[in-house]
């Protein structure tokens, strides 16, 4: 089930659960430094006739060449790729199965990235995914990979068991009582990294933030997830914490403010993605607390996706400027919220 | 011409800059230009940055990283100067040619120099025998230690039939 539909446990803080792994061919130059017909030769030794037939049956296939930037953008804000992939406009291409659980990334940064993608706390199932996939692909190439050293990737911070674990949190009341950057910073002393919604080098928007592990290097696979796991459960403790006491403190405000930003967000006529972000935050607070009723996780995180440029653009044909994107966001969100 | 900024010292620092296709001209002194950080183009500081700055430091002697600009990947033709300005490698071959001076960084980025998790079934099925003759050797002292004589004979045989099935993979 794809993370935008909702489920797992604890999903009113955890949006979503990931894993990526990065894995290489043995002897044939990384992404980087790999050309067009190299690149070419690379994807169709994973995506070919046969595997088409046997393994891909349920995936869908883009070459970014053939992809349009809107289209490209679309996949980004659906976290189905990343920027990266997005801008290797000449080889870059990724592999989506249908219920957009899985992602094959060919030709990013590493020859293959695979993404295992679940709602709410599921680091460990989607290790599992992310592992059935591994294990299937390298039935058909083979990976560079040293006794020593583990799997080899083309930056040294991903290098032994090339993996990413992270978590998308929404930390609404963290952030109300002024906490955060102390959680962040205790985050940080642990080996693990916070990001924005997006991953590396993007902002952090209506208090959602991704945290994920560092070290790749010397630590096995379970040892990081189960690691990545502890921490956001005292994460999830800290917010729950926080919530209860802005309740009992400030009950009246809190309430006065999650009713603002659903009047503003279910009645306005121009508005921008930061400022919507920021009151979906508290609407989906509103959600968790039980202050607003009847609003599904599922239109929450539609709303999360939809309200980016690239979305909206995709619902008009002609090239919408940014007031024009500001406009159609408005109707997008007064749909989904009536 | 006198400086923009002061109006004493006289300007030696021209900067055009054009920005949404407008032009803009300063004209400041040295003093000025370094007091507002007008010479820095590039505010951004990227991993590769961090990356570069784990590998320059630690007591490298100039003379040390000329020698070092010799060593280049055969494969993907990446020198080791030009991996600690990208920090990236070009090809898996680059991590075998630049051996041990990779160590520092490893440690520096994650506190280790070897790997312990998975092992791929196809390239590292030596490695899993490897690692699992390794495991029954240690039992075997055990065993041996312990006077379990009867086990430690079963262990023996067991290490005998992996080590035959690894020197069949290798060759």
């Amino acid at each position: 089930m794809s993370w935008i539909q909702g489920g797992g446990l604890e999903n009113n803080i955890i949006l979503s659960s990931r894993i990526r792994l990065a894995r290489n061919i043995n002897d044939t130059p990384f992404p980087p430094m790999l050309d067009k017909k190299k690149g070419a030769d690379l994807i169709e030794s994973i995506y070919n006739e046969e595997t088409q037939k046997h393994m891909f049956g349920g995936y869908k296939f883009y070459a970014m060449q053939e992809t349009s930037g809107t289209d490209r953008a679309v996949l980004v804000e659906r976290h189905l790729i990343s920027p990266n992939l997005a801008a290797r406009d000449s080889i870059g291409a990724v592999l989506i199965d249908r219920d957009e659980v899985v992602s094959i990334m060919l030709n990013e940064e590493d020859h293959i990235r695979i993404q295992a993608l679940l709602p709410g706390l599921q680091v460990k199932e989607a290790l599992q995914i992310a592992n059935n996939i591994d294990d299937m692909l390298e039935s058909k190439v083979e990976y560079a990979y040293d006794e020593r050293l583990g799997y080899l990737t083309s930056c040294p911070t991903n290098v032994g068991t090339g993996i990413r674990a992270s978590v998308m949190v929404h930390l609404p009341g963290l952030s109300l009582i002024g906490n955060i950057n102390n959680i962040l910073h205790a985050v940080s002393q642990v080996g693990l990294t916070i990001r924005g919604i997006h991953g590396e080098g993007t902002e952090v928007l209506g208090n959602v933030f991704q945290i994920s592990n560092q070290i790749t290097l010397g630590r096995s696979e379970e040892e990081i997830v189960e690691s990545l796991i502890g921490i956001t459960k005292q994460i999830i403790d800290k917010e729950k914490e926080a919530r209860t006491t802005l309740m009992n403190s400030y009950r009246m405000k809190l309430e006065d403010k999650i009713w603002r930003s659903w009047g503003i967000m279910s009645n306005a006529r121009v508005i921008s993605t930061q400022e919507s972000m920021k009151l979906l935050s508290d609407i989906r607070l509103g959600v968790d607390l039980g202050v607003l009723k009847n609003i599904p996780i599922q239109v929450l995180n539609e709303i999360m996706v939809e309200i980016n440029n690239a979305s909206l653009q995709k619902q008009s044909a002609a090239e919408l400027n940014s007031t024009e994107l500001d406009i159609i966001r408005a109707e997008t969100i007064r749909a989904k919220l009536a | 011409m006198h400086c923009d900024e002061c109006g004493k010292r006289p300007a030696t620092v021209h900067i055009t800059k054009i920005e949404n296709g407008k032009k803009t001209e300063r004209h400041l002194c040295e003093q000025c230009a370094v007091d507002n950080n007008a010479l820095s183009i590039n505010t951004t500081f990227s991993i590769n940055d961090i990356l570069t700055g784990l590998m320059n430091t630690g007591n490298v002697l100039p003379l040390k990283m000329d020698m070092s600009k010799e060593l280049k990947c055969e494969v993907c033709g990446l020198s080791y100067s030009r991996f600690k300005e990208t920090g990236r490698f070009g090809c898996s071959h680059c991590y075998e040619v630049f051996g041990d001076k990779l160590d520092p960084l490893f440690k520096k980025l994650h506190g280790n120099t070897g790997h312990i998790g998975k092992i791929p079934n196809r390239a590292g099925g030596r490695i899993k025998l490897a690692r699992e003759i390794d495991k029954l050797k240690q039992e075997l002292n055990a065993a041996i230690s312990s006077e379990e004589y009867e086990r430690a004979a079963e262990i023996r045989d067991r290490i005998r039939a992996l080590s035959s099935k690894e020197q069949g993979e290798l060759e």
